[in-house]
């Protein structure tokens, strides 16, 4: 970010096209007066979110006893607070779950506070 | 020797293969068999385990496993065949049939088969093939075998990693070994440009802190039993090493991700027509190959950005396959080669009739900004704000803008604005 111009440029994540976004942000630092480059409204409103409150989909695997594979892939129901991934991680890789586990399954209801759940995202029968 | 009878033969269950299974039977061919080399189906699939998938095929933002869970249980629901843990190993011709020659938990078995959809996947490049030198020491992985150890079986690659190449499974790599807390110390890449989405770079990279060296190139591996560093020279535009530049980046880990090639060996050596700028099968626009009756789809016909083209792509090899199981030919036309024209990397198909809707997929070969992609012969060109190497064009033609075309070829080309 260059401060002193006001100028941010960022590339939107919400789908594979990949827009180069510049925007001039206004006094309040968290607002935008200013947008080019986006192909659809839909990049407006990620650098809207972006500047805000920049949050993430995590996606993690957890450990699964009596699986057929030892972990099972996860992710966050909702974007979670981009500075809180880190952290959001290590509290993941403590679970433990038992296997059968099924796609769509609670792993943990409201993760570190942030009203997101952790949900599996692939089936682990047990091992033979 | 064991033999299975089918109407359709669908090699691979990775997403063209299950989407390619399932329209073969939506579309009433009887009975569709369908091969997989691994135990469970789902190509890549469940071990990609990002989000980002299915948003043009199933209008959904889906991860990977999620993805292969509903185009599993669509296929399943329809009665198709599958056969896992088996490996095809030779492409026959028998009595009028075609025939895969299987490794199967049964021992061997061949596949008799009206009609044979190729949706077998790729296969990633290895340090060996991009020129590094060097011991062979533990810590060298191709990223999609990281991935593997990472998020099918919990175990960490290494804690200090480079990554060489930066295609898209590269990228996402890197961002797995930083959440799980490992030290990424840079992707490098050869080329001025990403070999990866642009998103993937922003998501991946920038978020993280990890920094992407451009024109650098990694050019030996240090280390006797595990690797210890790697050795790293500037590169200049014909990608020459620049003398003097180069320098070590101490790490315990090499991730490779340098690009994909189409699995298509068994048809080469079946005899089907090649294409040197997409390293696989040549096509027509129903996606058959030189071998009538034998059709391609998905990163076996040219490597995707997206999965959903691949799936769209075995769909439309299915509906072709689907056809020929109702009737001896599927069609009597005349094929046209499809020529590149300036900055044209790739195109598919390779030949068209100019009698249908044709989806092309295409790749630039320089990075280029405000330009046109034309077909001169029938005076239709797209308006292009940008076009990379890394990004995949699509593009439709339509029956009706076809029949501006007289004899002979076509040309895709990207032209600058006038």
């Amino acid at each position: 970010m260059n401060q002193e111009t006001g100028k941010l440029r960022m590339i939107c994540i919400v789908c594979p096209l990949g827009c180069e976004l510049e925007m001039e942000t206004g006094r309040e630092p968290k607002q935008i007066v200013n947008i080019k480059g986006s192909r659809c409204f839909k990049g407006i409103e990620y650098a809207a979110r972006e500047v805000a409150d920049p949050r993430r989909v995590l996606m993690a695997v957890v450990k699964v006893r009596d699986g057929h594979l030892p972990v099972v892939s996860v992710k966050t129901d909702e974007p979670i607070p981009k500075r809180m991934l880190l952290d959001a991680v290590k509290a993941i890789s403590r679970i433990e779950m038992e296997a059968p586990v099924k796609a769509g399954d609670i792993v943990i209801g409201n993760l570190m506070g942030t009203g997101a759940r952790v949900v599996a995202t692939n089936n682990m029968r047990k091992a033979d | 020797m064991k033999k299975v009878l089918s109407d359709v033969l669908v090699l691979g269950a990775g997403a063209a293969g299950l989407a390619a299974a399932s329209k073969a039977r939506e579309l009433g061919a009887p009975n569709v068999v369908l091969l997989d080399e691994k135990e469970e189906p789902g190509g890549v699939l469940p071990q990609c385990i990002h989000p980002g998938f299915g948003l043009h095929y199933l209008k959904e933002d889906l991860t990977g496993p999620e993805f292969a869970i509903r185009l599993f249980e669509r296929t399943r629901s329809l009665g198709v065949k599958v056969f896992n843990s088996t490996y095809a190993m030779e492409l026959l011709a028998h009595k009028g049939r075609r025939v895969a020659r299987a490794v199967t938990p049964e021992g061997i078995t061949e596949f008799h088969s009206k009609t044979v959809i190729f949706a077998t996947g790729a296969r990633e490049k290895n340090s060996f093939e991009i020129g590094i030198v060097g011991h062979r020491p533990a810590g060298v992985y191709t990223a999609g075998e990281a991935q593997t150890m990472m998020d099918l079986h919990g175990a960490m690659p290494g804690q200090e990693a480079v990554i060489i190449g930066s295609g898209d499974v590269g990228l996402i790599m890197a961002r797995r070994l930083a959440l799980q807390g490992a030290d990424v110390k840079a992707v490098v890449e050869m080329l001025p440009y990403s070999g990866g989405l642009a998103r993937n770079v922003q998501q991946c990279l920038f978020d993280f802190g990890i920094p992407l060296y451009l024109s650098h190139k990694a050019t030996k591996i240090l280390g006797k039993r595990r690797v210890k560093a790697v050795e790293i020279v500037k590169v200049g535009d014909r990608l020459e090493e620049k003398p003097g530049t180069e320098f070590e980046m101490r790490c315990d880990t090499i991730i490779v991700s340098a690009g994909l090639t189409p699995r298509v060996e068994l048809l080469e050596k079946a005899g089907a027509r090649m294409d040197p700028a997409t390293r696989s099968v040549a096509v027509n626009e129903l996606l058959e190959t030189s071998i009538p009756r034998v059709f391609a789809a998905g990163n076996a016909l040219t490597i995707n950005d997206l999965v959903d083209y691949a799936a769209m792509q075995g769909e439309a090899a299915a509906k072709s396959a689907a056809g020929l199981t109702q009737s001896r030919r599927l069609s009597s036309d005349r094929w046209r080669p499809v020529v590149k024209g300036r900055n044209t990397r790739l195109v598919v198909p390779q030949y068209v009739s100019g009698r249908r809707e044709v989806s092309f997929y295409g790749r630039v070969m320089q990075p280029e900004e405000d330009v046109y992609l034309k077909v001169p012969e029938i005076e239709v060109e797209f308006r292009q704000l940008r076009v990379k190497p890394a990004e995949m064009l699509t593009f439709t033609i339509t029956s009706k803008e076809f029949r501006k075309l007289k004899e002979g070829k076509i040309t895709v080309t990207i032209e600058p604005k006038q």
